[in-house]
């Protein structure tokens, strides 16, 4: 059977002709406005409440429309983008060093390695001066400098000072900010909230999204909820590879439910993995710690020379050490971009020269560092760093070197959304990490809190309003055919996983998942090793079906039924992932294909067949999807090769 | 290493629940905490019997999900940790650990070692933000901060809203909760058109939702796993006097 099926290309992504830089504004002019009487008779559903959502929740009550909020985590302000830490990009040119709205989108643009949108990118610019300033405004405590002014600094693929933080705390800070806004609200009486509560099923009725099927983890009752559009708003999906810097609840589920109502799901195959993550210890490990990529501003990363050196790092001497960074990239050295200090890291330890236990890690070394500025320095810039490392590992990074690995850490695709951020079904809108919309294959650091608040607070609460204009829409309830037939299915769904009552638990199951996808769909992938994935996908998901065992019930808490549930939907994701990879024949931002490399082993884009973004059709569970193109044009920035050597 | 562990087990909301004892064998120093109960719970399942439910998410100390009474130390044994940093490494070979849930009135067990802490949104929400509905805002540099109070705001707004001060707290109060979010946005100017009307509303939820009065106990800040100061709540009741005297009878202007 085929792999997938080609369709008709993406018709229309209803973003506005003429002159980039007055897209916005005239889409926002020509946009159709819900006055606000009306507005108080919509009601609006909002899945997630990090950055994204929880902004977007917030911003819709103020607006006199009635939300409704839901979140798996017991309260809004938990969600994972709290434990964002460098900052967020905004094109202020406090600095005055060049900065400027048009900039921040090239380097956007560039940075995604030209497989972005150029509307949505440009707009996202346009929009990160008002976030700044919203946040301020609220209260958001940001790095400042003595004369009371906001402090900046400089980040990864950017030459210029844009990104605003709050120590190593910035995702902490915004999600607070936002967080607040909706406990306003709902104190207010505008939002209902709703946490420990996981959306399992979408409602489709008539063509339109108009609800959602969710169950209440406390408990275990399952509801219908209905109103005139619902907004998706529950992250990304890298926890398909078991270990990830992603919080442990994290999961694929609202999208891909949604997928297989109707929703496109669009560059599935586009991850990115972070250089510097602390390695794995041994097979109980649960998840990854990243360490700020701001350390390698003045950790020199290095291996042995030789293979299985199994000598302590100082006593290697000097010309037994492979600076190989700065060997193979001497124009930017241990400041690469993500992509391709991962990918190095990779080659070494293939090699054979990787360190620690696992040998699967490299130094990074704060010698050079310490002796040039001294240990006083090193701990004004990195001491809670460096005591997060102690705390950890149970090593001193004073006096060890750190021992660094990459780590999965954010997804750039996700559903697929049109210029208003609405999906293939009308009334879903999908904002956040949960679409694909912005970063193209690869995410500049401080830029997805950027995008987070941009389409919760600006974006999505402008182009809801265009859809909502021809609302209220016609009543429903659970009576309603389509709602009765998917709270069925959740039903069904949790009697199935409860009934099978196995030998193995759900965690060995999304364990060996892991291990399939970080081998064959990881850093590096290859026409044979994406089929062989797809092979061993398949027939775990069968073992999964027949073997796992989930105990209890479904009548209250049950924390294993909640993971069953969620590897249930990362098993049909992951199959479709090494699919999209399997398609991309060309190397792009954190898409690398073996096949498609330089003889010196850098990546090659192949812009003349894969300029465009996959959408991909879900049609029936075992059966092939569709494959929708939606051609990318540039207009403003020009396609180049990316060189950092 | 080998542990006894003495794990408070409870069914649901309305059950007694009582401690059970389990072995836990080849426990590694480089585990944390919560994969050690991975671990235990990996067996328990495979036995036939129910897991152990506990809260986590991020596992990076920073979500403020997780909180295990630890040895009758909330966050246990390590300073300025939460129980998801914590490391094995801290604990030796045929250890004994009791864990338990938080233990507040306003904080009833849900099942386990997971615990209702919805009492702390209802604090936020009845004064705990600024009002800045999204495009009213002026340009950010329209008001300087001075760098020490931006400072100090940032160490206040480090709380993680883990509840491991209600826990720690001989009477269960969430005072140094409510007092890490009053000194915030009383710092900073942005905060002050609402300074007196929040600490009022935050005070008044705090107290509704059960949490027990304030007798500087100063346990609250020791178990803080992000270190926020007993001093807040210093500042709290200095506001909290001022704004009962000026608003009194809520007459605008006085």
């Amino acid at each position: 059977m085929e792999l997938y099926i080609e369709g008709d290309p993406v018709a229309d992504t209803k973003a506005p002709e003429g002159p980039i830089e007055t897209r916005w504004e005239r889409r926002r002019f020509e946009a159709k406005l819900v006055n606000p009487a009306n507005r108080r008779k919509m009601t609006v559903i909002v899945v997630g409440t990090g950055l994204a959502g929880g902004s977007a929740a917030a911003t819709l009550a103020e607006q006199g429309y009635r939300v409704k909020s839901y979140c798996y985590q017991d309260s809004p302000r938990r969600a994972h983008s709290i434990a964002a830490q460098g900052g967020i990009n905004a094109a202020k040119n406090y600095r005055n060093d060049g900065d400027s709205v048009h900039r921040l989108f090239y380097d956007t643009v560039k940075g995604g390695d030209f497989r972005s949108r150029e509307s949505n990118v440009h707009r996202l610019a346009e929009v990160s001066a008002n976030i700044i300033d919203q946040c301020v405004a609220q209260g958001v405590p940001f790095a400042r400098e003595y004369g009371g002014l906001l402090d900046t600094r400089s980040f990864g693929g950017a030459q210029v000072q844009r990104t605003f933080y709050a120590r190593g705390q910035t995702g902490q800070q915004l999600l607070l900010g936002a967080y607040q806004a909706l406990e306003r609200q709902i104190g207010l009486g505008n939002v209902e909230m709703n946490a420990r509560h996981e959306m399992l099923e979408l409602i489709v009725i008539d063509g339109k999204a108009r609800g959602i099927v969710v169950r209440d983890m406390v408990t275990g009752e399952i509801s219908s909820e209905f109103a005139d559009a619902v907004v998706l708003a529950s992250g990304g999906y890298g926890n398909v590879f078991y270990l990830s810097t992603n919080a442990k609840g994290c999961n694929v589920t609202a999208t891909w439910r949604a997928h297989r109502k109707g929703a496109y799901f669009a560059n599935p195959c586009y991850t990115q993995i972070h250089p510097t993550c602390i390695p794995v210890s041994g097979d109980h490990q649960s998840k990854l710690t990243l360490m700020s990529e701001s350390l390698r501003n003045d950790g020199r990363v290095w291996v042995p020379k030789a293979k299985d050196d199994d000598r302590a790092p100082r006593d290697i001497p000097e010309d037994e050490r492979d600076y190989y960074l700065e060997r193979i990239y001497p124009s930017f050295g241990n400041l690469v971009p993500r992509d391709i200090a991962s990918r190095a890291a990779k080659n070494v330890c293939d090699e054979g020269r990787g360190v620690g236990p696992t040998k699967l890690g490299v130094y990074l070394d704060f010698s050079d560092a310490i002796s040039r500025l001294g240990r006083k320095a090193i701990e004004a810039k990195y001491g809670n760093l460096f005591e997060m490392y102690e705390r950890i590992t149970g090593e001193d990074p004073y006096e060890v070197p750190m021992r660094i690995y990459p780590a999965v850490h954010y997804t750039m695709g996700g559903l697929w959304v049109d210029y208003d951020l609405q999906s293939t079904i009308p009334g879903l809108f999908v904002i956040g990490e949960a679409n694909f919309s912005d970063h193209g294959a690869n995410r500049l650091g401080a830029s997805a809190l950027m995008q987070g608040l941009a389409d919760g607070y600006f974006v999505l609460p402008n182009t809801i309003a265009n859809y909502l204009a021809a609302g209220p829409f016609e009543a429903v309830d659970g009576t309603h055919p389509a709602a009765i037939e998917a709270r069925r299915d959740v039903e069904d769904r949790i009697q199935r996983l409860l009934a099978i009552n196995g030998d193995r638990t759900v965690d060995s199951f999304h364990r060996e998942l892991g291990q399939i996808m970080w081998e064959h769909c990881g850093m590096e992938r290859s026409d044979a090793g994406l089929r062989k994935a797809i092979d061993e996908i398949r027939a775990l998901r069968d073992q999964f079906w027949q073997r796992v065992r989930v105990p209890g019930d479904g009548e209250g808490l049950n924390q294993s039924l909640e993971k069953a549930g969620r590897v249930a939907d990362f098993f049909e994701l992951a199959e479709l992932m090494c699919i999209d990879a399997l398609h991309r024949e060309e190397s792009c931002g954190g898409h690398f294909r073996a096949e498609h490399q330089s003889a010196d082993g850098e990546a090659e884009r192949d812009d003349e067949h894969f300029s465009y973004v996959a959408a991909w059709e879900f049609t029936a569970t075992g059966q092939p999807s569709v494959l929708h193109k939606e051609d990318l044009n540039f207009e403003y920035v020009h396609p180049t090769q990316r060189s950092y050597k | 290493m080998n542990l006894t562990l003495r794990i408070w087990r409870q069914s649901g909301p309305s059950d007694q629940g009582r401690m059970v004892t389990y072995q836990v064998d080849d426990v590694s120093p480089d585990m944390s905490f919560l994969e050690m109960l991975d671990v235990l719970n990996e067996r328990l399942i495979l036995d036939g019997e129910e897991p152990v439910a506990f809260d986590h998410d991020c596992r990076e100390g920073i979500c403020g999900m997780c909180g295990l009474m630890i040895n009758g130390n909330a966050h246990g044994p390590q300073r300025g940790t939460t129980a998801c940093q914590l490391h094995m490494r801290q604990f030796k070979d045929g250890d004994t650990i009791d864990i338990e849930p938080w233990r507040a009135r306003a904080f009833p067990v849900i099942k386990d070692l997971v615990v209702n802490r919805g009492a702390f949104d209802k604090i936020i929400a009845a004064g705990g933000y600024i009002t800045a509905p999204t495009g009213s805002a002026p340009e950010a540099h329209s008001v300087p901060v001075a760098k020490a109070n931006a400072d100090a705001a940032f160490s206040s707004a480090a709380c993680i809203g883990c509840g491991a001060c209600v826990a720690a707290c001989p009477n269960g109060s969430a005072m140094l909760f409510t007092a890490a979010k009053v000194t915030q946005l009383s710092l900073l100017p942005q905060g002050q058109p609402e300074r007196h009307t929040r600490v009022i509303g935050m005070v008044d939820a705090h107290d509704e939702a059960g949490f027990g009065g304030c007798t500087n106990a100063g346990e609250c800040t020791v178990v803080c796993p992000k270190g926020i100061p007993l001093s807040t709540i210093g500042r709290l009741n200095r506001d909290y006097l001022t704004a009962t005297t000026k608003s009194g009878d809520n007459t605008p202007g006085t």
